[in-house]
């Protein structure tokens, strides 16, 4: 789906997403993030929206987890990654949950998959019954 | 064992008690002007030391009173006295913004004031270490207080937000709208939803606008969450209109693939506002024709 991981460099923050306000924070976070790389007003509200979906995937489907982010470098662009992680129940057929509209939820179907479309690199690990794996990265224009 | 008293006091448990009510009470004046000096130090005069003294005397009167007739089961009903004293210290701390550590030192100061020195008999040590023993746990009970005064206030203060961030205002003869403000979660789109419906009864309206301009981020639960709202509206057979689409959020909002379908959106409040009046107007002409 992408290149090589970006990792969150050092002084990367990690938050816990276990209730609604979790999902706040990590946004706000995001956003912090997003506007100390100088990304555009349109990629900031992407990356935000994108964590805004990602975090709450974690919560709901996932049953809670961490959100990692910081900034990151690659030759000499810097960008905005966020990695979400969860040890839940896995996601059983990816295509299908990357599928428009689909939803093993009550949402619109559009999360996942709309994530994907707002974020520069999206990688995506998970295993049935261990856990699932979502990193996401914004790069400055 | 040479027999419990009332379960759980042994004749030992009894004779510390006996002999720190002896300490107390006997040194009464000069351990409680210690209690108050390690408190004060550490409130550093953002409370009234005339206030702190009294608070302090009444605790340790009830502390003696406790330890007299209760022992150190300090949750018996011996310490119903010293509960509801450290409760309300408790309480007044945390409304007043006083940090943990401000709140618990009023109970654990109260520890070092019989801190045994090397003239120290054994069995004052052991005195002052079940004395402690039971400051501790006073101390803990104390910080449960407080947080859960803190919780209440945080509550209540997100009850007071949520009424206040979702005003519905009357624009024009049959036109209302809700200016969103923040994040839109499902406790809030339940309130705006709520309060949205019944104005529009109230006012006999037919036209609702939902502004979005103050929501940071529309992600698929906020446009869900709109989608119903505009749903329930239509069901009372009003109109729906979606104002303040900023063109940040319809570059997301189409990025994520939401559809908005036949709802008709508009830039600003104010295009949606003569949109609504242009409707109603028609309606009224239709109307007038009619009659």
């Amino acid at each position: 789906m992408s290149g090589p991981r970006p990792v969150p460099d050092a002084d990367h923050e990690t938050i816990t997403i276990e209730s609604n306000d979790d999902v706040v924070r990590a946004r706000q976070l995001v956003r912090t993030l997003a506007q100390r790389c100088k990304l555009s007003l349109v990629d900031q509200t992407k990356l935000v929206t994108a964590a805004s979906e990602l975090a709450r995937n974690t919560l709901v489907y996932g049953g809670g987890g961490v959100m990692r982010t910081g900034l990151v470098r690659r030759d000499s662009r810097v960008g905005v990654t966020a990695v979400f992680e969860d040890s839940g129940p896995g996601i059983p057929d990816l295509d299908l949950a990357l599928t428009d509209g689909w939803t093993s939820g009550g949402g619109l179907g559009l999360g996942l998959s709309g994530a994907r479309r707002l974020v520069d690199d999206f990688t995506l690990d998970t295993e049935v019954g261990r856990g699932t794996q979502v990193a996401v990265t914004k790069w400055a224009r | 064992m040479t027999g419990m008293r009332e379960g759980v006091t042994s004749v030992a448990e009894q004779e510390i008690s006996t002999r720190l009510v002896e300490l107390l009470t006997q040194q009464r004046e000069s351990l409680g002007a210690a209690w108050l000096e390690n408190v004060s130090a550490t409130l550093r005069g953002r409370i009234s030391v005339a206030e702190l003294d009294r608070e302090l005397r009444e605790l340790y009167s009830a502390l003696v009173d406790g330890l007299r007739t209760g022992g150190f089961d300090w949750q018996g009903d011996s310490y119903a006295e010293v509960r509801a004293l450290l409760g309300e210290l408790s309480r007044n701390r945390a409304r007043q913004g006083f940090s943990p550590t401000e709140t618990a030192v009023s109970v654990l100061a109260g520890k070092e004031i019989l801190e045994p020195t090397t003239e120290t008999s054994a069995e004052d040590i052991q005195a002052y270490l079940r004395l402690s023993r039971l400051m501790d746990a006073l101390g803990l009970y104390t910080l449960e207080v407080y947080a859960k005064t803190r919780e209440e206030i945080i509550s209540a203060q997100s009850e007071q937000l949520m009424e206040l961030s979702t005003p519905v205002v009357k624009l024009w003869e049959g036109v209302v709208a809700v200016p969103l403000v923040g994040t839109l979660d499902s406790a809030r789109t339940q309130v705006v939803m709520e309060k949205l419906l019944q104005t529009l009864v109230d006012t006999g309206s037919d036209q609702a606008i939902i502004d979005i301009t103050g929501v940071p981020a529309v992600d698929t639960e906020v446009a869900q969450h709109l989608l119903k709202t505009v749903v329930a509206a239509r069901l009372m057979g009003a109109e729906c209109t979606i104002s303040g689409i900023r063109p940040q959020i319809a570059q997301t909002i189409v990025a994520l693939g939401i559809q908005f379908g036949d709802i008709v959106t508009k830039a600003t409040l104010a295009d949606a506002l003569k949109h609504a009046l242009r409707r109603n107007s028609v309606d009224l002409g239709r109307a007038g024709g009619a009659a």
